[in-house]
């Protein structure tokens, strides 16, 4: 079977699939999260490890340690879709970027957030700035960044070029600062080979995780893709396929076309309002 | 293609010192933080001492910060920066002419005067020639990586702040290795050299990579 | 190169689109502007003319079509077809605290134009800035300045020029010496792109009109 993959490069035709995809990913993300929990609830030790003296509260991993996967993870997505647009100059590429960065910062600020609550009770401390604490609150600041310019331009062609080139040079610049965080002191960096903070897992902590971090990627897909459709109908409100769509919707009776539609009223058939003459 | 370059480096110059005030201002904004942390955490030696490298880094990122709004905004008002977009030159080169300037006019100074304020912090002569070596290296990596920013925030309203929000978090390995190799020679514990060693890496990546990566945001924003 | 027949124009424009935020400006645009030929751009305000000219001078890219400078597409070129250009845009493009004298001499050195200084003072004195020349350009008025801007089109070299609104802000005297300006170059085998309000003439070569008809956004 060929399938034309270019023809789902435009928006309009990816609109229904977004669609259709987003109950199907959801429901599945759903099922999954519930798995991981009642998985990270019962089945798994009380311990975290042999000798490891963590108790019941460890069980906050089940969240943290897959929302700080997905953080990252979220973000090599991110730039990937910017680099993908500013080389192909593919709308719908910027727009997958844009829907998203809310997604990766929400992870992000989960990942924060539990990690102070497990931090209170192991280390005394809300916060600490530990190299893996700090390099997340700093990928936090990337993506408010990214996401604070592109609704700083009001023209969407530059907000989308410009959000992209940040995030690809933010995408370079994040293994130096993570570098830099975990090894301020160049003449001696033990700290780069750090023992993880999870020693010793056992196999049903680990698969409780895992299937956390698959319920997490496929909750990213549906969020995205809603957020897409969103952002797709924003963009393309004044083209004649929206404003069919909300006719034959009855969303919007000839009384109240949806905002921006005033501005189309000369459309033609194809979406165009300007006309030329030359004359010589 | 050189000429094209000294041209712009020396017509930022000659306008910055037909307009002073930018100048000063940032290096009196650097004096100022500086001065104003003493009065804020007590002026014990030993505590200033420790904080004395941290202190100085902090304020010359948030020095450099202020002055970078202003890089490419003069230009983009009166239609220069259209004219240097449109000159048929590479236009990372005239980007890079302009980083320069800026860093010299504002960079420079605060090499300068940061013996003054190490002074401030009681620390000791090596301590100060590490922090002015340190300075030297650093300022100009601040400068061009704070030029793609301005380039990706050029005309926006509280375009100053937004700049702020997308660069300082890039400024930390920068921030880290500077204080880092001043802190190192006030408590002589280790060799600074690995710490300058980064720094001029961090440098000459910086040269290399942060001129095209300003010029193709420019475009970006001029369209 | 190709020989410069009207069958073979200089700057060619095919299917061109333009928008700007949600307006389309304007689409499937299409011209071809020959040598000794002048363009004016016609229509309203916000039918896109400074979109258009934005367009050809490479500074935007347009939503589609293509743009071709002696047969080769603009985007291409790139740089070598932005030294064949001058664009006088809104912005004069001129530094206030540089004198008249300073600012031309910028502009040749971009356009790589290795000019004197006495050459730089008589384009001044020719529109009408004599004994302005050390001043900085803040101390003009605004159509001082607007000269200040023109005099690189007496100095520039480039066959093709691209001008946005050039006689706004001049007085009848400085007007006519740039119409006389403007039809020298088309006579000399250059090409011009202009938006204007104002009629056009000229003595020598071709004018073409291109009007944008935008319809409004209400």
């Amino acid at each position: 079977m060929k399938i034309n993959w270019f023809k789902y490069a435009s928006p309009t035709a990816f609109y229904p699939v977004a669609g259709r995809l987003v109950p199907v990913f959801g429901v599945a993300a759903l099922a999954l999260m519930l798995f991981a929990l009642y998985w990270g609830f019962f089945e798994t030790p009380e311990r975290l490890g042999g000798t490891n003296p963590q108790k019941e509260y460890y069980r906050i991993i089940f969240i943290h340690v897959p929302a700080a996967w997905m953080s990252m993870w979220l973000y090599l997505v991110l730039a990937a879709w910017s680099a993908v647009g500013l080389v192909f100059n593919t709308r719908l590429s910027f727009m997958m970027a844009n829907a998203v960065a809310p997604t990766g910062a929400i992870f992000t600020f989960l990942a924060l957030w539990t990690g102070a609550f497990w931090g209170r009770p192991s280390w005394g401390t809300y916060w600490d700035w530990d190299p893996r604490l700090t390099s997340e609150l700093i990928l936090f600041f990337l993506y408010i960044g990214f996401m604070a310019l592109h609704s700083a331009i009001d023209d969407n062609r530059r907000a989308d070029q410009a959000a992209a080139l940040l995030a690809i040079v933010g995408l370079v610049m994040l293994p130096i600062i993570y570098w830099s965080i975990n090894c301020p002191d160049p003449n001696n960096c033990a700290a780069l080979h750090q023992r993880s903070s999870v020693t010793d897992i056992e196999s049903n902590i680990l698969t409780a995780m895992l299937v956390m971090t698959l319920g997490f990627w496929l909750y990213s897909f549906a969020a995205a893709f809603a957020r897409l459709r969103n952002i797709i109908l924003l963009r393309e409100q004044d083209s004649a396929w929206v404003r069919k769509m909300v006719d034959e919707a009855g969303a919007g009776p000839s009384s109240s076309p949806p905002p921006g539609a005033g501005a189309a009223d000369g459309l033609d058939a194809g979406g165009h309002r300007a006309s030329r003459g030359v004359s010589v | 293609m050189l000429n094209v370059f000294w041209c712009i480096l020396q017509r930022d110059l000659t306008l910055a010192l037909r307009r002073r005030t930018d100048v000063l201002t940032t290096l009196f904004f650097f004096v100022i933080v500086v001065s104003l942390f003493p009065l804020g955490v007590g002026s014990e030696r030993e505590l200033l001492r420790m904080l004395g490298p941290g202190v100085v880094w902090v304020a010359a990122l948030l020095a450099s910060m202020l002055a970078l709004e202003r890089l490419f905004a003069a230009d983009y008002d009166d239609g220069t920066l259209e004219q240097l977009l449109l000159a048929g030159q590479p236009l990372s080169l005239l980007v890079l002419a302009k980083i320069l300037a800026h860093w010299l006019l504002t960079g420079l100074p605060l090499v300068v005067v940061a013996p003054l304020m190490a002074m401030q912090y009681s620390l000791e002569a090596t301590a100060i020639w590490v922090m002015m070596a340190a300075l030297a290296l650093g300022t100009p990596v601040l400068s061009l990586l704070g030029a793609i920013g301005a380039a990706l925030t050029l005309g926006l309203r509280g375009g100053g702040i937004l700049l702020s929000l997308l660069i300082l978090p890039l400024y930390i390995p920068v921030l880290v290795y500077g204080a880092g190799a001043v802190s190192v020679s006030v408590i002589e514990i280790a060799d600074t050299q690995p710490y300058f060693a980064l720094l001029g890496a961090f440098l000459l990546g910086g040269l290399v990579l942060a001129p095209p990566a300003a010029a193709a945001a420019l475009r970006i924003s001029m369209e | 190169m190709p020989a410069e027949s009207p069958s073979n124009p200089l700057l060619e424009v095919e299917d061109l689109a333009c928008r700007r935020g949600d307006r389309t400006l304007f689409t499937a645009l299409s011209f071809g502007l020959p040598a000794s030929t002048l363009l004016h751009v016609r229509g309203r305000n916000g039918s896109g003319k400074t979109t258009l000219l934005r367009a050809l001078c490479g500074l935007l890219r347009p939503d589609a079509g293509t743009i071709r400078w002696r047969g080769e597409a603009i985007t291409a070129l790139a740089d070598d077809y932005n030294r064949e250009v001058l664009y006088f845009g809104h912005l004069n493009g001129i530094k206030a605290d540089l004198t008249g004298q300073e600012n031309l001499r910028v502009a040749a050195t971009l356009d790589q134009d290795p000019i004197s200084d006495a050459a730089i003072t008589d384009a001044l004195a020719q529109i009408g800035l004599a004994g302005f020349e050390d001043l900085p350009t803040r101390m003009l008025s605004q159509g001082q300045k607007k000269r200040v801007a023109l005099a690189r089109l007496i100095l520039s070299k480039a066959p093709l020029w691209i001008l946005d609104e050039p006689f706004t802000a001049l007085d009848t005297d400085a007007v006519a010496l740039l119409e006389r300006r403007i039809a020298g170059h088309v006579a000399a085998g250059g090409a011009v792109v202009l938006t204007t309000h104002q009629e056009v003439q000229l003595t020598q070569g071709e004018i073409q009109r291109l009007t944008l008809e935008s319809a409004p956004s209400q």
